[in-house]
């Protein structure tokens, strides 16, 4: 692929992050903040092209590092966002 | 491998991508956010999936990664409480930083024939990943209070802070320049351990009431180490993820900073200017009126409309379950009982509102404070509950004053505004708040929590 082409896909997606969120009730700071932490996690993808091709042992282990620590922040950042916005509740709906 | 295949896979990441946008954007209404969530995970299962058809000949250590990462992960988001919220926001946002900092490590190590562009993105990676992690790592510890929340500043710290700039731009420059050989290895490591050092020493001399911009802000920079990493690997799906965190991260470090009336520098370098010497502030004139839970409850009882505003010293006291029954018992008593809520309110974006979240408080109750505002005048009785700097009027009244700009919740307008407070220790600002010797204004002296159950326990009584 292109360095021209990645350079493009990264500035449009830029604006596209400004235009989507550009309004967010304070409401949902806390999950807007932890759920997009969780794909920032999508570093996981490269920490497997990493692991799966480590040229010798050290670079397989600093993948697989990469590898454990990206899937706990995948992991991790989804369910504690899923809890959280469980939690939140209009008046009338079932509470615990 | 056959160009089919590979064809697939692409269309894998461009749905992932799709399902990340559609994920963010329902992120930011309170009745899809739940199902953005679902959606933005599905999309990086998708991811996923994608990239374990093209990226592994032995997936001995890749598994080996998945199910250890998967079960911390999982444990971690089960067992955490939600007053710890902000710390484990800090610590996933951390580990985020430090995959992409391994990942431009791995690749510097196992591929020494990279071309300049890879290797301008290798030391992006390292740069943002590294910082991301480190600064993350002392937000955690402010957070959760291993590590004092005040600003700390070690001696010569601008100078120090210089120093690592000026030597990572160095060490950085000939990274990029020369191809990789074992000397160069050598600056690799040290300018690894530089980023580590430069997120300390931005992170450290930033005070706790400050972490909801410093915590947005690493947010965004786990997203562009993401994004570099993208650029590493080339791969689109890095790229598109990784700069939406980015931008998102970036636009609520604004919206942080306008609910503070600050810049973004101001935030990230005012500990220096703290230790330089402190703004003089206007002193307050007048005594405060403290009563006792036996006549606020008097006053209480008559109310008509009641607000309540909550602060970081609710959370600390974990008063919001005590909060929500006193909330109940005044609707009962007819009483109209809405929450107003501070933007900066807490030590990250939306703290309050999780907290309440937790404690059962319907979302409907939950005002900002722009809605808020307009009514104030209207209303019998503002609690204020470890609140502080967020309702001084003297963010709108006195000129002089450090906070002078600030919006804020206009509770001194109520028609009676009561306040919990500890003592008359000034906020994090370190200002005197003019409010708490107003004419209008009670002061509730004691622990949040045994105040509000002192209060709800008059309410039974009666």
């Amino acid at each position: 692929m292109s360095i021209g082409l990645l350079i493009f896909v990264f500035v449009l997606a830029i604006f596209l992050g400004v235009e989507l969120i550009s309004k967010v009730p304070s409401q949902l700071h806390t999950p807007l903040m932890s759920g997009t932490n969780a794909i920032s996690g999508i570093t996981i993808v490269g920490a497997l092209t990493a692991t799966g091709s480590g040229a010798d042992l050290l670079g397989t282990i600093l993948g697989t590092a990469a590898l454990v620590f990206a899937t706990i922040n995948v992991v991790g950042g989804y369910l504690v966002t899923n809890r959280m916005l469980a939690m939140f509740k209009r008046r009338g709906e079932e509470k615990k | 491998m056959t160009d089919y295949s590979q064809t697939l896979i692409d269309l894998g990441y461009i749905v992932a991508s799709i399902l990340f946008i559609m994920g963010i954007k329902m992120l930011g209404r309170p009745e899809r956010a739940r199902r953005g969530n679902l959606v933005s995970a599905l999309g990086m299962l998708i991811a996923i999936v994608a990239v374990l058809f093209e990226c592994c000949l032995d997936f001995t250590w890749v598994i080996g990664g998945l199910v250890i990462g998967s079960a911390i992960g999982l444990i971690a988001a089960r067992t955490v409480q939600m007053t710890s919220m902000p710390q484990m926001v800090a610590l996933l946002n951390g580990f985020g930083g430090i995959a992409s900092f391994l990942v431009g490590w791995e690749n510097y190590h196992s591929q020494p024939d990279n071309t300049l562009f890879v290797r301008v993105a290798v030391i992006l990676a390292v740069l943002i990943g590294g910082v991301a992690f480190s600064g993350s790592l002392i937000a955690y510890g402010k957070l959760a209070g291993k590590i004092s929340g005040r600003p700390i500043l070690i001696s010569g710290h601008r100078m120090v802070s210089i120093a690592i700039l000026a030597a990572m731009l160095i060490f950085g420059a000939l990274l990029v320049y020369f191809e990789p050989n074992p000397w160069l290895y050598a600056v690799f490591i040290l300018f690894m351990g530089l980023t580590l050092a430069l997120g300390v020493f931005g992170v450290i001399p930033i005070g706790g009431a400050d972490m909801p911009v410093v915590i947005a802000l690493l947010n965004s920079y786990s997203g562009l180490a993401a994004c570099a990493a993208g650029f590493i690997i080339l791969n689109n799906v890095l790229i598109v993820a990784g700069s939406l965190v980015g931008a998102s991260g970036l636009i609520l470090t604004g919206i942080m900073c306008k609910a503070m009336n600050r810049s973004l520098g101001n935030v990230l370098f005012s500990g220096f200017q703290a230790v330089a010497g402190k703004t003089e502030a206007a002193t307050v004139q007048g005594e405060p009126k403290p009563i006792t839970p036996e006549d606020a409850y008097y006053i209480l009882e008559a109310a008509r409309s009641v607000v309540i505003v909550p602060g970081y010293g609710m959370a600390v006291a974990q008063a919001q379950h005590a909060v929500r029954e006193l909330g109940e018992i005044l609707e009962n008593n007819g009483a109209e009982v809405r929450y107003a809520i501070h933007p900066v309110a807490g030590r990250m974006p939306g703290h309050m509102n999780v907290l309440l979240a937790e404690a059962n408080v319907v979302y409907e109750q939950l005002a900002e404070m722009d809605d808020v505002n307009p009514i104030m005048e209207t209303v019998d009785v503002c609690i204020v509950i470890g609140a502080n700097d967020v309702v001084n009027p003297a963010a709108r009244e006195i000129e002089s004053s450090p906070i002078y700009g600030m919006p804020i919740i206009n509770a001194d307008k109520a028609r009676t505004v009561m306040i919990l407070k500890r003592s008359m220790a000034p906020g994090f600002a370190g200002v005197d708040n003019p409010l708490f010797v107003n004419e209008n204004s009670r002061m509730l002296f004691g622990d949040a929590k045994e105040t509000v159950q002192q209060l709800v326990a008059e309410f039974k009584e009666s």
